[in-house]
C-alpha cells in the first residue's frame, strides 16, 4: 500500500528547510540488512531519520536501532580523531596525532615486522555487520601481505561454516524464500507463500541484522504460512509455531538426522528430485537409520512423536521452505547439522522452487567475493602459510583457535601485529575473553578502528583509529559477505562528516596506497567503488542517481535450466554436478562426509563427573531489540530497552537455587564466571539457562582494570577456545555447562 | 468533525519497541518519556501448545496523534515505523470495520 509513494527526489532533495538524503542504514553500527533510510540533516548534522516506504527491502518499516542513528552519528564519546598510547597498555593515556602520523606508525612497524620477521606474522581481525569483509581481506592479502584473515572467533562460528560449505555441496548460497527477490515482494505472480517454513535456531523478527527480515516471515503468516520452530527457548515466534520442537542445546545435528530418517522411511520424500539431482542419496539413507525418533528423543529431550509430527508437516508441505539462525552453528557438531539441514530441503525438492529454499546469483558480483578480494593474486607460498591450513582445509581463513594459540606461542611462527577493524573481541565473539586478551597482549603493535572507545581498544591498542558510521560514507551494497546477505544492488551515501572520521574503505584504500601501491591502484574510495560495480556497467554515482534499488531478474529452478553452472549445463555447480547428499571432497580431506551427531565436549553425558558441579546447560547469544552484539551500549534511548544483562531461568529451577525475579546471579562454570540479572520465565526448559552476550558498560571505568567493565557480565568468560568441530568449524559456544548461584552483598 | 484512532492488530505486534523509539525521535522525548508504550501479556502457559503471548502497544496521555505530522500528509510515526505493519491510523469507523473481520484488535482513539 505504501509502494505508490514517491519521492521528490531521487537520491537528494529539501524538505521545509531540511535536506533529505535516501540511503540505506549499512554500517556502522554493526548489522547485515540494508534498510531503505530517508535522512533528515541541516548544517551537518543529522536530525532524524525515517524509514524508506519506497524501499521494497523495509517498506518504511525501521528497528528502534535505526531510528536512533543520528544519538549513534553524534554521540560526544565517538572516536573523532586518531589516538596514540602513551602511558602503558590499559592505562587509557592517549595523544592526539594526525592521520599521516597514524599511516606513517602504521607504515614503519609493518616494514618493521615483515623485514624482522614476516608477512604473515601480522594478522587481520574482523567482526561481523560492518563493511569491512570485502576491504579488510584486501588489506590483508595485498596491502600487508599476509594470508591470516580472521575473525577472533573459535570455529569461526557463525555463518562463515554454511558459507563454506554450501558452496560445495549445492553450489551457492540459499535462503527461505519470503519473496525478497521481487521489487514486487507477496505481490509477484511468480512468487508461492510458503505452506510452512521450518525455523531452526532462529528468531528473526528480533535478529533482523542477519538480513532476512523477521516481518518477511511475519507477512507470509498472514497470507497462511505454517511454522514448526527448532528453539532451545519458547520465543514469541516460536509460540506461534503449530509444533515447537524445544531442542537441547548443541544436539540439532541429531534432531535433522531424525526428521530425514522419518522422510525417507515413510517414503515422504521427493523421489525424482533424488534420483534426477542429488548424489548420495543410498549413504545418507543408511546414516540416518542410525538415528530413530526414539534414541534421538534421549539426545535432543524432544518426544519423539513430536519429531516424527514435524518431519511429515516439513515433508508434505509444498512448497516448504528453512529458515535457519546460527544457534546450531555454534555447537561442536555445527557442521554436521547444517549438512542435515540442507539435507532436508535436497531430499524433499524444496530447493530453488518458489516458497521454498531459493539460491541467490541474481547479481554480477559474485567474482569478486569477501574474503577472497586479492587472495588470487597472492603467491601460492604465502597461501599455504596460512595459520591452520594444513590442519583444517576447509577453512578458507586462518582457523582462529590455533591462530590464538600461535599468537601465544610463537608456534609455527610468530604474529606480532593485530590490525582489528570493527570488532570488539573482548567483549563479543572472543572465546576465553581473557585468552583473548593475552593473545592481544602478546602483541608488538595493535591498531584498532572503531566507532567507539570499546574495551578491546582500550585493553590492547596502541593506535585508534576513528570510523565513520554508515551515515558518513559511500560505499555499495548489494552482497555482504559472498550472497549470504542478498540485497538489490544500490549505494550507500554520504549525509554528515563527524571529526576526522574515515569510512573503513577509506581507511583500507589510504593505507594500502602506502603499503602497496601497485596493489591499490584508485585515487580515491570513488574510484575504488567504481572498479568494484564495473560489471554492471554503471559507476558508483549511476547507481545513486538512481535511488530506487536495482533488482536483478530473479529465476526459478535454475538448476534446471543451466543457469547454475559455469559451463551452462544443467545441474549444480558442484564437483559432480548434483546436490552431494554425500560429500566425497570431505571423504577426500579426512572428514566424514555425512551428517553425524556428536555430545557437546561438555554436558551431563560427556562429562558427567564435572556436570555434578555445573549441572545446568548454558546457551547464548539470543539477539537484543536495542544492540547489535556489543554495539549501542551508550546510547541512552536504546539502553532503555536493554539497560542491564539478564539471564532466563526457569522458575522452578530459580526456586531450587533461592534465587528470585530480578536478583543479580553468578553464572560460573571452570572457566570463569559473570552476573546478570534473573528473569524467571517458564519459556526456558527446566535444565537450560541462557545468558546475553557481548555485554560491556560504556558508562564505567575505562582503563585497567575495568575496561568498562567488560569482565563482570561477559558470558564468553565460560566459553572454551580450542573445542572446535573436526574440521575446524563450529564449535561449543552455545552448549555448555554453568552452576548459578545469588550474588550475596558484599 | 471526524474521530480518528490507532488500530493494532495485536496477533502480530512482537513487542519491537519501535513505535515507542518512533514516538521519542518524532516529539523530541528524553528519555522514561513516550507517548506509546509497549505491554506485554503473558506468557501464560494455558495448556495447550501455543501459549498466550501478546505484545499491546499502548498509546499514553502524550499522544496526540501526530498532529504535525498528520497535517503534511504522513501517517503517524508508529504507524509509518511498525517493524511488522500492524498498526493503523484512520476515521475509527473505518477501523471498525476493520475490526470486524479481523480477530485479535484492538482500537485506540486518544485524548
Amino acid at each position: 500500500m505504501q509502494k505508490s509513494i514517491s519521492h521528490p527526489g531521487e537520491w537528494r532533495w529539501e524538505e521545509d528547510g531540511l535536506t533529505v538524503t535516501r540511503t540505506i542504514g549499512w554500517t556502522g553500527p554493526g548489522c547485515h540488512s540494508q534498510c531503505g533510510l530517508l535522512v533528515y540533516s541541516k548544517d551537518n548534522r543529522v536530525l532524524k531519520v525515517e524509514g524508506d516506504p519506497a524501499t521494497p527491502y523495509n517498506e518504511g518499516r525501521l528497528c528502534m536501532r535505526c531510528l536512533a542513528l543520528p544519538k549513534v552519528v553524534h554521540h560526544p564519546d565517538r572516536l573523532t580523531y586518531p589516538l596514540k598510547r602513551v602511558g602503558q597498555r590499559g592505562e587509557g593515556k592517549w595523544q592526539r596525532i594526525t592521520w599521516e602520523e597514524a599511516y606513517d606508525m602504521i607504515v614503519e612497524k609493518t616494514r618493521k615486522i615483515q623485514s624482522e620477521y614476516n608477512p604473515e606474522s601480522i594478522v587481520v581481525m574482523m567482526g561481523t555487520g560492518r563493511n569491512v569483509w570485502h576491504a579488510g581481506s584486501k588489506l590483508a592479502y595485498t596491502g600487508f601481505g599476509t594470508p591470516n584473515v580472521c575473525m577472533f572467533f573459535s570455529g569461526l562460528s557463525c555463518y562463515a561454516p554454511r558459507l563454506r560449505i554450501m558452496p560445495i555441496t549445492q553450489g551457492f548460497f540459499c535462503v527461505a524464500d519470503c519473496a525478497q527477490m521481487f521489487p514486487d515482494r507477496f505481490d509477484n505472480p511468480a512468487w508461492k507463500c510458503p505452506e510452512t517454513i521450518l525455523l531452526w535456531g532462529n528468531n528473526p523478527v528480533v535478529s533482523n541484522p542477519d538480513s532476512f527480515m523477521g516481518w518477511w516471515m511475519v507477512e507470509c503468516m498472514k497470507r497462511g504460512t505454517k511454522l514448526i520452530a527448532v528453539d532451545p527457548r519458547r520465543t514469541w515466534l516460536a509460540n506461534k509455531a503449530e509444533i515447537f520442537l524445544q531442542i537441547r542445546p548443541g544436539t540439532d545435528a541429531a534432531l535433522a538426522l531424525a526428521m530425514i530418517n522419518v522422510i525417507i522411511e515413510e517414503g515422504l520424500y521427493d523421489k525424482e528430485f533424488v534420483e534426477k539431482w542429488t548424489f548420495g542419496f543410498d549413504k545418507l539413507r543408511e546414516r540416518a537409520k542410525q538415528y530413530s525418533p526414539e534414541k534421538v528423543e534421549k539426545i535432543t529431550w524432544i518426544p519423539k512423536e513430536k519429531i516424527i509430527e514435524a518431519a511429515r508437516l516439513y515433508a508434505r508441505s509444498k512448497p516448504a521452505s528453512i529458515q535457519w539462525g546460527v544457534g546450531f552453528e555454534q555447537a561442536n557438531s555445527g557442521v554436521s547439522a547444517i549438512l542435515g539441514l540442507q539435507d532436508l530441503w535436497g531430499i524433499t525438492g524444496n530447493l530453488d522452487v518458489p516458497g521454498g529454499n531459493i539460491i541467490n546469483k541474481p547479481t554480477p558480483f559474485h567474482e569478486i567475493p569477501p574474503p577472497l578480494w586479492g587472495r588470487k593474486e597472492m603467491p601460492s607460498e604465502l597461501k599455504k602459510k596460512r595459520i591452520g591450513g594444513k590442519e583444517y582445509p576447509l577453512v578458507p581463513m586462518a582457523q582462529p583457535d590455533v591462530l590464538v594459540e600461535t599468537m601465544l606461542t610463537g608456534k609455527p611462527y610468530p604474529i606480532k601485529m593485530a590490525w582489528i577493524q570493527s570488532t570488539n573481541p573482548i567483549a563479543c565473539m572472543g572465546a576465553d575473553s581473557k585468552k583473548t586478551l593475552q593473545s592481544l597482549l602478546a602483541m608488538d603493535f595493535v591498531v584498532v578502528a572503531d566507532l567507539f572507545m570499546t574495551p578491546t581498544a582500550m585493553a590492547a591498542a596502541d593506535l585508534v583509529l576513528p570510523a565513520a558510521t554508515g551515515l558518513e560514507r559511500n560505499g555499495i551494497r548489494t552482497e555482504d559477505y559472498e550472497t549470504a546477505w542478498w540485497g538489490p544492488l544500490r549505494t550507500v551515501n554520504k549525509v554528515v562528516q563527524v571529526g576526522e572520521c574515515k569510512s573503513d574503505d577509506e581507511i583500507i584504500l589510504e593505507l594500502g596506497k602506502r603499503l602497496n601501491p601497485e596493489g591499490f591502484p584508485w585515487e580515491n574510495v570513488e574510484e575504488m567503488l567504481d572498479w568494484l560495480v564495473r560489471d554492471t556497467g554503471n559507476t558508483f554515482k549511476e547507481i545513486r542517481e538512481l535511488g530506487t534499488p536495482r533488482y536483478y531478474p530473479f529465476h526459478y529452478r535454475k538448476y534446471e535450466k543451466g543457469l547454475l553452472r559455469e559451463d551452462g549445463k544443467p545441474g549444480f555447480e558442484t564437483e559432480n554436478g548434483k546436490f552431494l547428499l554425500s560429500v566425497p571432497y570431505f571423504e577426500r580431506i579426512g572428514l566424514d562426509g555425512l551428517p553425524y551427531f556428536e555430545e557437546p565436549p561438555e554436558s551431563p553425558y560427556s562429562t558427567p563427573e564435572l556436570a555434578k558441579d555445573y549441572p545446568l546447560i548454558l546457551t547464548s547469544g539470543a539477539r537484543l531489540w536495542g544492540c547489535f552484539n556489543s554495539e549501542h551500549r551508550q546510547i541512552p534511548e536504546l539502553r532503555e530497552v536493554n539497560p542491564n544483562p539478564i539471564v532466563e531461568i526457569h522458575p522452578e529451577t530459580a526456586r531450587n537455587y533461592g534465587i528470585k525475579d530480578g536478583d543479580w546471579v553468578w553464572i560460573e562454570n571452570m572457566r570463569g564466571k559473570c552476573k546478570q540479572i534473573a528473569k524467571l520465565t517458564p519459556t526456558i526448559d527446566k535444565r537450560v539457562v541462557h545468558a546475553q552476550h557481548a555485554w560491556w558498560f560504556p558508562e564505567k571505568s575505562g582503563p585497567a582494570p575495568s575496561f568498562f567493565g567488560v569482565w563482570e557480565s561477559n558470558i564468553n568468560l565460560l566459553v572454551p577456545f580450542g573445542q572446535q568441530g573436526p574440521s575446524g568449524f563450529c564449535a561449543p559456544y552455545r552448549c555448555g555447562i554453568c552452576r548459578i548461584k545469588k550474588v550475596q552483598e558484599e | 468533525m471526524t474521530r480518528y484512532g490507532l488500530l493494532i492488530n495485536y496477533e502480530f505486534c512482537t513487542g519491537c519497541h519501535t513505535c515507542e523509539m518512533a514516538c521519542k525521535q518524532e516529539n523530541s522525548f528524553a528519555v522514561g518519556k513516550t507517548g506509546i508504550k509497549v505491554n506485554e501479556v503473558g506468557p501464560l502457559e494455558t495448556g495447550g501448545d501455543k501459549w498466550a503471548w501478546d505484545y499491546v502497544p499502548v498509546p499514553t496521555d502524550l499522544c496526540n496523534l501526530c498532529q504535525n505530522r498528520v497535517k503534511q500528509g504522513k501517517k503517524p510515526a508508529c504507524v509509518t515505523h511498525c517493524t511488522i505493519g500492524v498498526m493503523k491510523y484512520a476515521p475509527v469507523s473505518e477501523l471498525v470495520e476493520f475490526m470486524e473481520v479481523t480477530p485479535k484488535t484492538v482500537i485506540f482513539a486518544p485524548r
